[in-house]
């Protein structure tokens, strides 16, 4: 009886990793085979992924992409880790007024996701700046111009990589996951720290810092591959090619015509998901603990 | 308030605070705001004017001869969302909880479980888009030689709705595996091993027990999961169906595949390039956001079951 029983289970487990995988495994053969066996239902290995590699890279921009992709992942990254871990450091280890009032505000912007804002955050980014700072202060000083009429002034950021980081650079998510982890720090660490006489920086470089790797490392993971999947954003607002980013590469060398070289597009699938699992891999016991999920409480 | 505030600087505080804050102001607050204004103009992206309409942009979405199409896509887009969130959390709850039985070779299992976690629904629609190619595709090749059927997944509605929900579900099971597999490691044995010796059969432990102790984590997925599916699904539709085709009537208004995010970027982008209307329904999603949000908060956590803290 539980012998039966646990070969059911291994079966039921068995076929659940097999249509997790499927998808992934079918997609990294076809990356391996010629342009006639990529279109036949054969399963079998081809020869030709080094060639399909090179194809999808330099002839289909796919490397392009992925660099861009990597420049706005990192530097998003690393931006939105160092300013939540600042701004979680001042809610925790600093009183002063309208604390309350100010983490409310980061913590509201949860309930705001970017995606729905795209048409006025793309005015915003895109529209041309003022000629000049008299013309910038001239629609700054009218309260009614600037509240209650489309925005006249933008950054004039289209197609460039400051479109695609600095919008994201602060997170209510990070805020919030450093705060709690600050707050389950022990205070009397911070007092000590305090009438030994360290300095606030001093403070977070020998003693937050280092308590910290596990929130770090699960914010990264978080960030990076967010940034790293975001499509409708970088579709809508960088319309040159060689600045795309990678996930909107992809529906590029698909293009719309007959004749799709499914083989470099596999190829190409299969690259783009490499590093966001990389991350994942490499940083994945930070990840469990950051969110104190395999500790026990 | 409880905190650990240790330091008296006056400026310093703020200054951590102003990059973050800066940031907000200018790329969530100021555009939600504008979200509102612009709601009130009708505009024409190619013609690029602006009048000022008041609520004229919410009323033709709800009344008059875009009424029907827009209902259809609200509806469509909760069908989605609940269809995506009732199948991805429930098959991942049932495979977790089994992976994590004491069965042998556990620990690869649920490695080979969770490695998906990074998907991207652009990936995912780009895999799907050529697996389920009706001429190309692997899918019907295998089908027309074993029962001589060639369906059209995209060009048929009811099909390309349910590969989009296939789709979308299988995307983020890796994901829901990760938490669900992380939250598993935190419940208890001897509640399982007491109820089996209470005579519980494994059903009812999974419906009694594991179910109840998932709570909190099915709570926090829930919310993800929403947002990828009013969100995030975005990329996974443009690639796989372009928020096509269109249903027999009455769900002849819109492509059956375009949910709500789907179709402020049709108004605001292309097609009618009319930027007021965009914002406009961008506002009804983040009503509804809020609402469902505050739901969530009001109801969901009064079940939640928090163990032992």
């Amino acid at each position: 009886m539980r012998r039966r029983n646990a070969w059911i289970l291994h079966a039921v487990l068995i076929a659940a990793v097999t249509i997790i995988a499927f998808p992934i495994l079918f997609a990294v053969v076809k990356a391996t085979q010629t342009r006639v066996d990529v279109l036949s239902p054969s399963l079998i290995p081809g020869t030709q992924f080094f060639e399909n590699v090179r194809n999808v890279f330099l002839n289909a921009n796919l490397l392009v992409f992925m660099r861009n992709s990597f420049i706005a992942a990192i530097a998003v990254t690393v931006g939105k880790t160092t300013l939540s871990l600042m701004a979680g450091m001042a809610l925790v280890y600093f009183r002063f007024p309208f604390k309350r009032v100010i983490f409310g505000l980061i913590l509201l912007t949860l309930m705001i996701p970017i995606q729905v804002l795209v048409v006025p955050l793309f005015d915003i980014v895109s529209l041309q700046p003022p000629e000049s700072l008299e013309a910038w202060w001239r629609w700054l000083s009218r309260p009614d111009r600037i509240l209650f009429q489309p925005a006249e002034y933008g950054f004039g950021w289209a197609n460039t990589y400051a479109a695609l980081i600095v919008p994201f650079l602060a997170s209510a998510t990070g805020t919030f996951l450093f705060r709690q982890h600050f707050m389950a720090i022990p205070s009397s660490l911070a007092d000590a720290a305090r009438i030994d006489g360290a300095t606030p920086w001093q403070f977070l470089r020998r003693i937050l810092v280092p308590m910290s790797w596990n929130t770090i490392g699960a914010l990264a993971v978080i960030e990076f591959v967010y940034v790293w999947n975001q499509y409708l954003w970088p579709k809508v607002i960088i319309r040159r090619e060689e600045l795309q980013v990678v996930q909107v590469g992809l529906n590029l060398i698909i293009g719309t015509g007959e004749g799709v070289e499914w083989g470099y597009v596999m190829a190409g699938a299969t690259l783009s998901l490499v590093p966001p699992l990389l991350v994942f891999m490499l940083l994945q016991e930070q990840f469990m603990r950051g969110f104190a999920l395999s500790d026990s409480k | 308030m409880k905190d650990n505030a240790v330091f008296t600087s006056r400026v310093l505080p703020w200054l951590l605070l102003l990059p973050s804050f800066v940031i907000l102001l200018v790329f969530i607050y100021y555009p939600a705001l504008q979200a509102w204004v612009l709601s009130t103009y009708r505009s024409n992206l190619f013609l690029n004017t602006r009048q000022f309409v008041g609520l004229d942009n919410f009323r033709l979405m709800f009344t008059g001869p875009l009424a029907d199409k827009y209902i259809q896509v609200v509806i469509q887009t909760f069908v989605y969302g609940a269809l995506v969130v009732g199948l991805g959390l429930s098959i991942a709850m049932v495979v977790a909880t089994l992976a994590s039985q004491n069965v042998r070779g556990a620990r690869i299992y649920r490695l080979l479980l969770i490695w998906p976690f990074a998907l991207s629904p652009a990936v995912a629609g780009t895999i799907f888009l050529f697996m389920f190619n009706p001429d190309i595709g692997s899918v019907n090749q295998v089908l027309e030689s074993l029962f001589g059927i060639k369906p059209r997944w995209l060009d048929t509605p009811i099909l390309a709705f349910s590969l989009v929900v296939l789709a979308s579900v299988w995307k983020n099971l890796g994901y829901n595996m990760v938490f669900y597999l992380a939250a598993l490691q935190n419940v208890p044995k001897e509640l399982g091993e007491a109820a089996a010796i209470d005579g519980a059969g494994p059903i009812q432990r999974f419906f009694r027990i594991t179910v109840p102790m998932l709570s909190p984590m099915t709570f926090f997925l829930l919310f993800t999961n929403l947002t990828f599916a009013f969100f995030e699904s975005y990329g996974l539709i443009d690639i796989v169906t372009s928020g096509g085709p269109v249903g027999p009537p009455p769900a002849d208004g819109a492509g059956l595949t375009t949910t709500m995010i789907y179709q402020v970027t049709l108004d605001g982008f292309g097609g009618s390039g009319n930027t007021g209307l965009a914002a406009a329904l961008g506002n009804v999603i983040l009503v509804f956001t809020i609402l469902i949000t505050l739901l969530q908060f009001r109801y969901g956590s009064r079940r939640v079951q928090y163990g032992d803290n």
